[in-house]
């Protein structure tokens, strides 16, 4: 059993080693190696960016199939607000949760209000919090992921308020074992979800608690048989449906929703890994002081694009912004009551029950000393080799693969350059630091034809 | 201490190059993760490292970053050629700043960035010549008693 959940597995019958997912992967988790794509597990935040590059389609999300609702008494589904956005203008919440029901769960949860409650809870939180700034949204698990990963340092400045779907799932089973007389582990509560990353923060919470919900179902997957069970549907006047929307919780699909809705002036919203990278390095540099909230998401443009969903995420965040302005403009504040959310925040309601703890890469070794001496190493491999990254040794890089050779995971023979007479010293010097005898197979005519 | 277990990079800096300003921090916060100095150190190290490398970016025509680690002690060394800085005690107050308009608009120059240096750091000295240059050293103990 490995240590870290993934919600991202690799068929290998299907993988023919094209080495897109190598070239995409932002934390350079994958390697290409006799043929087939692998994943380090240590360095794999689970963003879903070799999904939807892998021409093979061999790599596969891991969610729940509908099947799985059987096993529970009583059902209740959980949509991610982004699956409001999937639909045209006119399709609102209310007739959305309807045809979901018509799917085989015995009830459709609204999430958005629940996002609002957690919203005024996120906006009591900023205002008692003294320490270090500024605090990041812990919405999208890849971003915490990436936190503990590559900056563990940052990790006391995630946001320790539970997620909305944690607390809808908890909430829920609370109800309804009262309320249908049974007992909470009979009910099933699922969360249709944008991207396939909710599935690790459901089976491996990053606090290291446990996990509200049953099971997470790709909005890609319940898209179609959604789109027929909502035809019929009687829908109530456009009106009537506005008002029961929450204009704080449907900002939550959306990169900037919560910044906006809430009115925080002091935010940076941010989505894309590469985008998210630049500014973490600037917190690190001790910029972004006067900053007190970064709402990030791993996907562009927020849940709304993620990889699981159907619609162009431009126009899915299109229609979360006219919503949004639609609700202004009507002044309809369909919201959870505030003085209600402060009562139960001094309760603790919304506080997480774990704690977020740093899981930072491996150093090339425990011993300093040692770690010096590789990390020289490294450098001078690297000097030696092309630098033009062509990734046919399976690393993504040129560096990547002096990494992975000082580690004794690659071997210098894998580089299909001739790389220099000091191949033969090099290996020497390898197999020392490394404490074992490497199969001394460097007379260069043989390197060359193996790789033909 | 012989040689192979000393590392020690050295990185140029460009006065006025504002657009990769930061580079060099980011490149020495990445050693350090990778051959496992202590989190806390790697922050404090970057900190100090962004704020002397601004200083170059703002007040000198090129500087040059000396990395070296040993297994106790990271040593940063920046040395730069420019103005210099006529009255280093000044310099060392928190709030005085020789900054431009134009710098602070950028979030710069607040005055922090020496004592900023001096208070993360476990060592620092700093010389510097009027008309030709400053250096600093900026150093942390990495044997657990040396640290702050």
């Amino acid at each position: 059993m490995s240590t870290y959940f993934h919600s991202i597995r690799i068929d290998t019958e299907k993988c023919e080693g094209r080495m897109k997912c190598l070239r995409v992967c932002p934390t350079q988790a994958i390697r290409v190696r006799n043929g087939k794509a692998s994943i380090i597990e240590e360095k794999c935040i689970d963003c879903g960016e070799c999904i939807t590059v892998c021409p093979n389609s061999a790599i596969v999300p891991l969610t729940d199939p509908f099947g799985e609702l059987t096993k529970f008494r009583y059902t209740a589904a959980i949509p991610s607000p982004a699956l409001y956005a999937q639909f045209g203008r006119e399709i609102l919440p209310e007739k959305i949760l309807s045809g979901i029901k018509k799917l085989g769960f015995d009830s459709a949860f609204d999430l958005a209000l629940t996002c609002g409650e957690v919203s005024f809870a996120i906006q009591e939180y900023l205002r008692d919090y003294k320490g270090p700034k500024p605090l990041i949204s812990n919405a999208c698990p890849t971003v915490v992921r990436l936190i503990q990963v590559k900056y563990p340092e940052l990790i006391d400045q995630i946001i320790p308020i539970e997620l909305p779907r944690e607390l809808a799932g908890r909430e829920i089973k609370k109800k309804l074992s009262k309320q249908l007389k049974i007992e909470e582990n009979e009910i099933g509560a699922f969360y249709l979800t944008p991207c396939p990353v909710k599935m690790i923060s459901i089976k491996q919470p990053a606090e290291k608690g446990k996990s509200f919900l049953d099971g997470a179902i790709s909005i890609a997957d319940v898209y179609g048989p959604l789109l027929s069970a909502m035809e019929g549907i009687e829908k109530s006047s456009y009106r009537k449906a506005l008002e029961s929307i929450c204009i704080l919780g449907v900002g939550w699909a959306m990169v900037g929703g919560i910044c906006r809705t809430l009115r925080l002036k002091n935010s940076i919203p941010v989505s894309g890994l590469a985008e998210i990278i630049k500014v973490f390095d600037d917190i690190e540099r001790g910029k972004l002081r006067n900053i007190d909230f970064i709402e990030a998401y791993s996907c562009l443009q927020g849940c709304v694009g993620g990889s699981l969903t159907v619609e162009n995420l431009y126009t899915s965040n299109n229609k979360i912004l006219k919503l949004i302005e639609t609700l202004e403009f009507e002044q309809i504040k369909a919201c959870p009551d505030i003085r209600e959310v402060r009562k139960l925040y001094s309760q603790n309601y919304f506080l997480i029950k774990g704690k977020f703890e740093p899981r930072p890469l491996k150093p090339l070794d425990t011993d300093l000393a040692k770690a010096i001496k590789k990390r020289k190493l490294k450098e001078e491999i690297y000097e030696l080799l092309r630098k033009i990254d062509c990734g046919v040794c399976g690393a993504p890089t040129c560096l990547a693969f002096a990494e992975d050779v000082v580690k004794g995971d690659a071997d210098l023979t894998d580089c299909i350059f001739d790389l220099s007479d000091n191949m033969e010293e090099f290996s020497q010097e390898l197999s020392d630091l490394l404490n074992k005898t490497l199969p001394l197979n460097f007379n260069r005519s043989n390197i060359h034809k193996s790789k033909k | 201490m012989s040689d192979e277990y000393v590392l020690s990079q050295k990185f140029k800096i460009k006065g006025g190059d504002f657009g990769k300003a930061g580079r060099t921090s980011t490149s020495i916060k990445e050693i350090l993760k990778e051959i496992g100095i202590d989190p806390s150190i790697v922050i404090r190290a970057s900190i100090s490292v962004y704020e002397a490398e601004m200083n170059v970016v703002m007040y000198a025509k090129k500087g040059m970053v000396t990395l070296s680690v040993t297994p106790e002690e990271l040593h940063l060394k920046l040395e730069d050629e420019g103005q210099g800085i006529a009255d280093i005690d000044q310099a060392m107050k928190e709030g005085f700043s020789t900054a431009t308009h134009e710098m602070r608009e950028m979030g710069f120059g607040a005055g922090m960035g020496l004592p900023n240096i001096k208070k993360n750091a476990d060592r620092f000295e700093i010389t510097s010549i009027p008309g030709k240059g400053t250096t600093l050293d900026i150093i942390f103990c990495l044997n657990k008693t040396g640290n702050k």
